[in-house]
């Protein structure tokens, strides 16, 4: 028998599209973590001009940043699941999760600062 | 007949009392240590690349840090927080891909995944001293 009418789609649809990214973000910083190993692996930089050196690479650095970015998408995901499942007056569920925001802005910022200066 | 047979269940799980089966003792794991990678991971992560990469006297710190047998084992804590949930979060992404979802199958890789976990932070623990 099939179904006279489809059935409603309901709900704000950041679902999937936050479990996708949650997965996504992950093969991305596995693929940086092996290829900087590879890099840094190869050849252990041992003081630290050798290690400055390497981070002077553009490549590097946006390769680096983009893990962090990365990093910080994975990491608001899973905290707002670890948030939803057992916080649940509204007032400090929306608290936490402003402050988990409010980190994760600064620690690009510093990130950035980190890789650039 | 309905009413006497579950006449006994407990009206809410204790789960003190109860056996958890191996994978929920990994999915728990994976989810207690990505809440610490996030804090204090992250920031902790950020502290240590601004002093490898600020100054040379900031990254001789870190140096003669690592050499303390004290950091190293305290280290060795977050380095398996860490390892673990790279190792559930890739049995997640087969999982995800359909492959090991017979029980049996599930099961020894949550074990697998606890065992690499181990292995792979004495690992690093060897390359750190």
């Amino acid at each position: 028998m099939k179904p006279s009418r489809k059935l409603a789609v309901t709900g704000a649809h950041y679902g999937a599209r936050d479990w996708l990214a949650q997965r996504v973000t992950a093969v991305f910083m596995l693929i940086y973590l092996v290829a900087l190993a590879g890099v840094v692996g190869v050849q252990i930089p041992q003081d630290y001009a050798a290690w400055k050196s390497i981070f002077q690479h553009q490549w590097l650095r946006i390769a680096t940043f983009i893990f962090f970015l990365c990093l910080y998408w994975h990491a608001w995901i899973g905290m707002r699941n670890i948030l939803m499942d057992y916080v649940h007056p509204l007032g400090i569920r929306l608290t936490v999760q402003i402050a988990v925001i409010a980190s994760l802005l600064f620690y690009a910022v510093w990130a950035a600062e980190i890789l650039w200066s | 007949m309905e009413a006497k047979l579950h006449s006994k269940r407990p009206k809410h799980l204790n789960l003190f009392k109860i056996k958890q089966p191996l994978p929920a003792v990994v999915s728990i794991l994976h989810r207690i240590s990505g809440a610490l990678l996030f804090f204090p991971g992250i920031p902790l992560l950020l502290c240590g690349m601004q002093q490898l990469l600020q100054s040379p006297d900031s990254f001789d710190g870190v140096q003669n840090g690592l050499r303390e047998p004290l950091v190293k084992l305290g280290l060795l804590l977050p380095l398996w927080f860490f390892l673990h949930h790279l190792c559930a979060g890739i049995r997640h992404l087969l999982l995800d891909l359909q492959v090991g979802l017979a029980l049996t199958q599930a099961r020894a890789s949550s074990r697998w995944v606890l065992i690499i976990g181990f292995i792979l932070t004495a690992a690093s623990g060897v390359l750190l001293w």
